[in-house]
């Protein structure tokens, strides 16, 4: 595990839950990685597979979603269908011989502020040891 | 509508290997409608190679377009100025595109980026079953809409044979025996006897057992 590496994470939220997670998880004063960026979606269905593509194309060393509770969707079923987009990207990146851990998909209720903080410092500490994603390492080089 | 399948991305890679500026061209035909060509699978196709080429240190140049169509060349036309600009070319249409495009710009190399597999329709969202082989002679209305052609196994005209188990056909679990619902259909319409005619042998010569097929049509051809 490199202690100096700070991954860069994207962190597509649902602003119907995850991004009020986020916020309460700010007014609750709790601790999260701060290099893990936010993007609010106003549901994780307008989560496309080519913005998660995109997200790690362009340097991300990990990549999440964070949408409602399953059944609890505002739009119905978006957590649901993101879900499979998630999974049609791990299936990408091993396919390419990436890690598909980099990619995830989470649920939550805007009530969990603890949880938001809770999946950000997994994901963050899953992305340290896996190390920096293999298309920055190469640029590095 | 044509079902068509992406072929796996090491195949893709394995093809462009020493290419470093490639033109994928998807096709708003059929495998748009089927989600494996049209210009979202053109955008999630250059960027799963733009990863995998940023993975191994070099860089990939790719651009995208995607065309009405690649099975006529009115459409082809329009890529006329820039199509030699590439190293090679990724057609995500079925398997006419790259033909066609190969036949107007014989200069540059077309790669397939599927596989063409079926003339079907989605029965759900994902799903696609095969419905017509194109046999030239179509005879779905001897057996109440269902094609024994395309989806008896053996395309028998006088069926069901000797496989066909509990509505299913030998070769797997999964594959309704189309005899055995064409037998029921004409029973719940009590128009069984309609079996009892024996369907001659087939002519094949309008399958591709013919050969190559070609439609002209008179009235149309300039």
């Amino acid at each position: 595990m490199n202690h100096d590496f700070e991954p860069q994470i994207i962190a597509f939220c649902c602003k119907y839950c995850a991004y009020a997670a986020a916020d309460l998880a700010g007014s609750m004063r709790l601790n999260y990685p701060s290099n893990i960026k936010i993007i609010q979606v106003p549901c994780t269905g307008r989560v496309d597979i080519i913005h998660l593509l995109r997200a790690i194309e362009d340097g991300a060393d990990g990549v999440y979603v964070a949408g409602c509770m399953e059944g609890d969707c505002h739009f119905v079923c978006g957590n649901i269908k993101t879900r499979k987009k998630v999974e049609y990207v791990k299936k990408t990146l091993s396919e390419l011989g990436i890690e598909p851990e980099r990619v995830e998909m989470f649920n939550l209720s805007s009530a969990m502020g603890p949880r938001f903080a809770e999946i950000a410092n997994q994901m963050g500490e899953r992305i340290r040891n896996l190390g920096p994603s293999p298309l920055n390492i190469k640029q590095a080089a | 509508m044509i079902v068509a399948d992406r072929k796996p991305l090491s195949e893709i890679l394995d093809m462009i290997t020493d290419r470093d500026k490639i033109l994928i061209m998807g096709c708003k035909g059929c495998v748009t409608v089927c989600n494996v060509g049209g210009v979202k699978e053109v955008q999630i196709l250059s960027s799963s190679l733009k990863i995998a080429r940023k993975k191994e240190g070099r860089s990939l140049t790719v651009d995208q377009i995607t065309i009405e169509r690649q099975c006529d060349p009115e459409y082809i036309e329009q890529v006329k100025a820039t199509i030699n600009d590439y190293d090679a070319v990724i057609s995500m249409a079925c398997g006419v595109g790259p033909q066609f495009l190969s036949e107007a710009y014989p200069q540059q190399k077309f790669f397939p980026a599927v596989n063409t597999k079926f003339f079907g329709g989605a029965t759900s969202h994902g799903i696609w079953e095969e419905r017509c082989a194109g046999c030239g002679t179509c005879v779905i209305h001897y057996f109440d809409g269902l094609c024994p052609v395309a989806r008896c196994s053996k395309s028998l005209m006088n069926g069901p044979c000797g496989g066909s188990s509990k509505g299913y056909c030998e070769i797997s679990k999964e594959v309704p025996c189309i005899w055995d619902m064409i037998v029921k259909k004409k029973m719940e319409q009590g128009r069984l006897d309609d079996l009892l005619c024996f369907t001659p042998a087939k002519n094949w010569r309008t399958s591709r057992d013919g050969g190559p097929r070609k439609s002209v049509r008179e009235e149309l051809a300039i």
